[in-house]
């Protein structure tokens, strides 16, 4: 399996990922590698076997509907890089 | 351009927040109007380390919305991730249900002109709501909010058997009534606690087969939606008849040019890379619990109003006022213990209590009404066996909404009760006649139209009290008509 | 003996009687970490003010005989992982520099409320994705036992600082192996406990379904009393199991004898080293000779483990790590323009290559029309290696087997050899998978000196049989009792 620059890009752009030129070569190799290797698994017959998402005993936990205190937005926001009154601010939103 | 070569299909998307009073995973209020990230912790901040713990009331909310709207509650459901970077979003991800939804295959019916229909829904999940984000454009920069950010939805998506702009409508004025009466939703478009996607398509007639898609967002009003979807259609006509092609993209309804427009295309189409959240093990539901929200259902707005107009003989558009509200209906059903003159009863509730309402600018409701349903009912006795007059009822009324207090204290202080003694009325008719010669003369000789001077100068003479029928009736036996 | 040298049981009974404080016993801890922190590299900040507070208190009520717990006032280190308010926590990332938590996690709180000073926050692979302590962004941690190896990781920096006296345990997290291989390369007892049986909240995660918390700790019964103060149900952690722990200690000297311990022919492979393998094998011979049956088993789908791990933990760690977006926390591209551009430049420059390329392997994992062919895959395959641990522990009360292939290597050494360094995990993540509970225990030593380790695999929620069945072979021998040259 040999990934392309184009997919090294597409997955990077999924991932909000600004890569160098020089990762998105390495990447592609690097990955491409792992990609072959666990290629492996496509030998197996997995026809019928249910998929592990989760290997706890626990099942759903529930709590009850009461509100807790909240923290102080100075507590909430003090590891804000930048913050507008109590709100945090990021660079324009554009759609 | 012939649009009615065409098809309109219609699917809805509704996302309407519950009711809780804290945050689906999380304690935080749910409250609306907060300061800026007053009602936010770690784990709705998203801050390392922080995982969700579900809010009961959430399964139970959506199990009450799948029973009431005939689903097939899922005895296992699944908790997926939707990946996605977004300011408003703080962990990168939506905590939702993907392939294995709470609820499955249901339906609501609506009314249409040509009768009734019934609109399938194809499944009913539960996720958490994003934050919000404003630009500020005083400093160039977006604000970030996350006080809604885990408020808790319900996602109820229709089959696209929606036709019409109209049908649309109709769906959601009924989902909306639906979720209000389950007490899962309040119900208010403008708050953005009732909202709505609606995908459109349209096919020519006598097709099978779908036309494209196009997703609209962000519409925040009935009318809105009626506009945008109105609008889609002919464009969509309008495309196709010149030859062109429909994209599938996502458009934005512009209220103030009264247009949709296709948002900017993102630079890689979405891929959101669900899986299974493994913060969360599956949901699973007891019977116990789905018997349990089964038994507080409560009686739903259709039902309801076919039964009012049974049981009570109201007329259908009687019936549809009295049930547009659950405590309005139930206040009515209250009354009607007490006032068996259930027509009368609905007019006095349209009629004087509505506009009492209405003065009071909101700050009574019907569930803080002063006056219990057993004191309107003695009103309306008063009135039915003449006691007082049906203008002096009105002024009790007044009474009773502004103080409490009971009917026959309001009308004995007032002095409002009617002389319905025949004696004592007649006495004052022989006394107005006698004074009166010369116009009994008059009417006796054909000038019927001074009755009502009779009529004036009893009541005159009776301060007002006179029972009218009563005065009425003598009179005309004096006047040997 | 040093001080520092004892036990955190032996210092126990020491505060026990009135023999020693805790603050004697604190600012040993630091004088030592000020002596040897320097080559050695665990702690990524220390945290004397508060560390000496806690000592002081611990002090009060011992001196008042209400102790909170038997390890009260024993001082402990903790991976940079869990988050502790105020005190920065970094998970060894750039992208976390100058992160100030506003809450402790849940065993934070657990061990607070126990009474042990907590000396600071230990170094780590970068969000615990490495096998060597290599991928920090603040350097590479050194091993006590040899100074120009690797400790192991990703916990090497609880290992190591547990290894040279810097402190008497600690806690790490093992996703993949990285509490037992670290021990094995620095001579330590470590545990991953079963998934569940520890709370993960407040520990940064990496990949959710398959970290747990468990301790670091020089001896069997150290590492028994300091899981005994974290194993408990979490109202917080969703995944936290409903069981009730055991008194852990009190079955401790049980021994081995009528035990059937299994012997998987998978996890004997070529490219072992073969001073691991003949050690290994001498341990399972004392097991024999102790009254213990060994049973050959089979674990078929073991080959399958690395790939279904390295799909499954990136797909997971690449979603838990979408959060490091510069917006509410930690670094943030200040030159960027737009939200866009921020988002990369931040992530670009916050996170280190290791990182990255899991995150890119994660997504690639998940991505549109690659699911199934993957990630779905893979959770089958999970599946498989889940049943073949069952079927094992039908016939046998726990499993034997090396922990990490080879002693520790050298610094550097496997940096450019990316498969290589994920084989460092391959006798360690399948338990991971399972969700069972793994321990490494030192079982010798290399010509050269290097420790090797002994993994012991139970069955669910059997950890202290596991650590029965370790304590029956550390009593027969001296080896956690030699202590890391530095
Ligand atoms: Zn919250």
């Amino acid at each position: 399996m040999k990934l392309t620059i184009e997919q090294v890009r597409h997955v990077a752009n999924l991932a909000r990922l600004s890569l160098t030129p020089e990762e998105e070569q390495r990447y592609a190799t690097q990955l491409s590698a792992v990609l072959d290797a666990v290629a492996q698994l496509q030998e197996l017959d997995v026809s019928g076997v249910e998929p592990t998402s989760h290997a706890t005993l626990a099942s759903s936990l529930l709590r009850e509907d009461v509100t807790r205190p909240s923290l102080p937005p100075e507590k909430g926001l003090a590891n804000a890089p930048v913050k507008m009154g109590t709100s945090f601010a990021v660079p324009k939103i554009i759609e | 351009m012939p649009l009615s070569d065409f098809q309109p299909v219609i699917g809805l998307e509704v996302h309407a927040q519950q009711l809780t009073k804290s945050k689906i995973f999380c304690g935080c209020s749910t409250e609306f109007g907060a300061e800026p990230n007053r009602n936010t912790c770690p784990v709705c901040l998203g801050m390392p380390g922080v995982l969700p713990v579900l809010n009961q009331r959430v399964v139970e909310f959506a199990i009450r919305t799948g029973l009431a709207l005939g689903c097939t509650i899922k005895k296992t459901s699944v908790w997926s991730r939707k990946n996605y970077f977004y300011p408003d979003l703080p962990k990168g991800y939506q905590i939702t249900q993907y392939d294995q939804p709470i609820c499955e295959w249901g339906s609501l019916t609506i009314d249409t002109p040509e009768g009734e229909k019934t609109i399938r829904i194809r499944r009913i999940h539960m996720e958490e709501d994003a934050g919000k984000s404003v630009h500020d454009a005083s400093v160039g920069e977006s604000l970030v909010d996350l006080n809604r950010a885990g408020v808790p939805l319900l996602e109820i998506v229709s089959e696209p058997d929606l036709r019409s702009a109209d049908e649309a409508v109709e769906y959601l004025k009924a989902l909306r009534d639906v979720l209000v009466y389950l007490g899962v939703n309040d119900g208010n478009m403008e708050e953005g606690s009732f909202r709505c996607d609606a995908n459109v398509s349209v096919m020519r007639k006598g097709e099978t087969k779908y036309g494209q898609r196009v997703e609209l967002k962000n519409i925040n009003s009935f009318r809105f939606i009626k506009q945008a979807i109105e609008y889609e259609i002919a464009r969509h006509v309008e495309v196709i008849e010149s030859g062109g092609k429909i994209d599938q993209e996502t458009r934005l309804w512009d209220t103030q040019r009264g247009e949709t427009r296709s948002m900017r295309s993102k630079e890689e189409a979405h891929d959101y890379r669900y899986f299974p959240e493994p913060d969360l093990p599956p949901l699973h539901i007891p019977d116990a619990l789905i018997d349990q929200v089964a038994q507080g259902l409560p009686e739903l707005p259709r039902p309801k109003l076919q039964r009012f107009m049974s049981q009570y003989g109201l007329p259908a558009y009687d019936a549809k006022l009295l049930c547009a509200e659950r405590p309005l209906a139930e206040f009515f059903e209250a009354c009607a213990q007490h006032s068996k003159d259930y027509k009368k009863l609905s007019n006095w509730f349209q009629g004087e209590l509505a506009r009492l309402l209405n003065e009071s600018g909101g700050t009574v409701g019907i569930s803080t009404l002063k006056f219990t349903p057993a004191q309107l009912g003695e009103l309306l006795t008063a009135v039915e066996k003449g006691t007082i007059s049906n203008n002096a009822a009105k002024d009790v009324l007044g009474e009773m909404f502004r103080t409490g207090k009971a009917p026959d204290a309001i009308i004995a202080e007032k002095g409002l009760a009617q002389v319905s003694d025949t004696g004592a009325v007649e006495a004052v008719v022989d006394e107005v006649l006698a004074k009166n010669a010369g116009e009994v003369e008059k009417y006796r000789a054909g000038k019927k139209q001074i009755f009502g001077f009779f009529v004036g100068q009893v009541m005159k003479a009776m301060k007002g009290k006179g029972n009218p029928t009563l005065v009425n009736e003598l009179l005309k036996k004096k006047l040997g008509d | 003996m040093a001080l520092t040298d004892l036990s955190m049981l032996e210092l126990a009974a020491k505060l026990a009687a009135g023999a020693l404080s805790s603050v004697e016993a604190t600012r040993a801890c630091l004088a030592r970490a000020a002596q040897v922190d320097g080559k050695v590299k665990a702690f990524l900040r220390l945290d004397e003010k508060g560390a000496l507070a806690a000592a002081e208190a611990s002090d009060a009520r011992r001196k008042a005989g209400n102790p909170a717990s038997p390890l009260d006032g024993v001082p402990i280190g903790l991976k940079d992982i869990f988050l502790t308010e105020g005190v920065e926590t970094t998970c060894a990332s750039r992208i976390l520099q100058g992160f100030i938590p506003p809450y402790d996690a849940t065993v934070v709180s657990l061990l607070k409320q126990a009474g042990l000073p907590i000396m600071g926050k230990l170094n780590m692979d970068e969000f615990a994705m490495g096998s060597s302590t290599e991928s920090s962004a603040y350097g590479p941690t050194h091993n006590p036992w040899a100074l120009d190896r690797t400790p192991g990781g990703s916990s090497g920096g609880s290992a190591a600082a547990v290894a040279a006296r810097e402190v008497f345990g600690a806690l790490g997290t093992d996703t993949g192996g990285s509490i037992r291989q670290p021990a094995a390369l620095t001579n330590l007892v470590g545990l991953k406990p079963t998934y569940g049986r520890v709370s993960r909240y407040g520990v940064i995660a990496f990949a959710s379904s398959l970290d747990q918390v468990g301790p670091m700790a020089r001896t069997v019964a150290d590492t028994a009393a300091l899981l005994q103060l974290i194993a408990r149900h979490d109202p917080l952690d969703s995944t936290s199991a409903p069981v009730e722990a055991p008194d852990y200690r009190e079955d401790l000297e049980g021994g081995v004898r009528g035990l059937k311990l299994g012997v998987p022919r998978e996890y004997f492979i070529d490219g072992m080293d073969p001073e691991v393998e003949a050690t290994v094998r001498e341990a399972l011979r004392d097991y024999e000779r102790m009254g213990a049956t060994l049973v050959e088993v089979s674990l078929p789908h073991t080959k399958y483990a690395l790939a279904t791990y390295y799909l499954l933990a990136p797909a997971e760690a690449s979603s838990n790590l979408a959060r490091y977006d510069g917006v509410r926390y930690g670094l943030r591209a200040k030159d960027a323009k737009g939200l866009r551009e921020m988002y990369g430049q931040t992530r670009e420059r916050g996170f280190g290559a290791e990182v990255k390329r899991r995150i890119m392997l994660g997504t690639y994992a998940l991505s549109a029309g690659y699911y199934d062919a993957y990630y779905l895959r893979a959770q089958k395959v999970r599946t498989l290696i889940r049943q073949d641990f069952s079927r094992a522990f039908e016939q046998v009360d726990a499993i034997l087997s090396p922990t990490s292939p080879v002693p520790a290597f050298k610094l550097g050494e496997k940096a450019d050899d990316l498969l290589a360094m994920y084989l460092m995990d391959v006798f360690t993540l399948p338990c991971n998978l399972a969700g069972i509970p793994g321990l490494s225990l030192p079982c010798g030593f290399t010509k050269s000196n290097l420790p090797i380790g002994l993994q012991i695999l139970g069955k669910p929620f059997d950890e202290a049989r596991m650590l029965r069945i370790a304590r029956a072979f550390e009593r027969e021998h001296d080896f956690t009792r030699r202590l890391a040259p530095v």
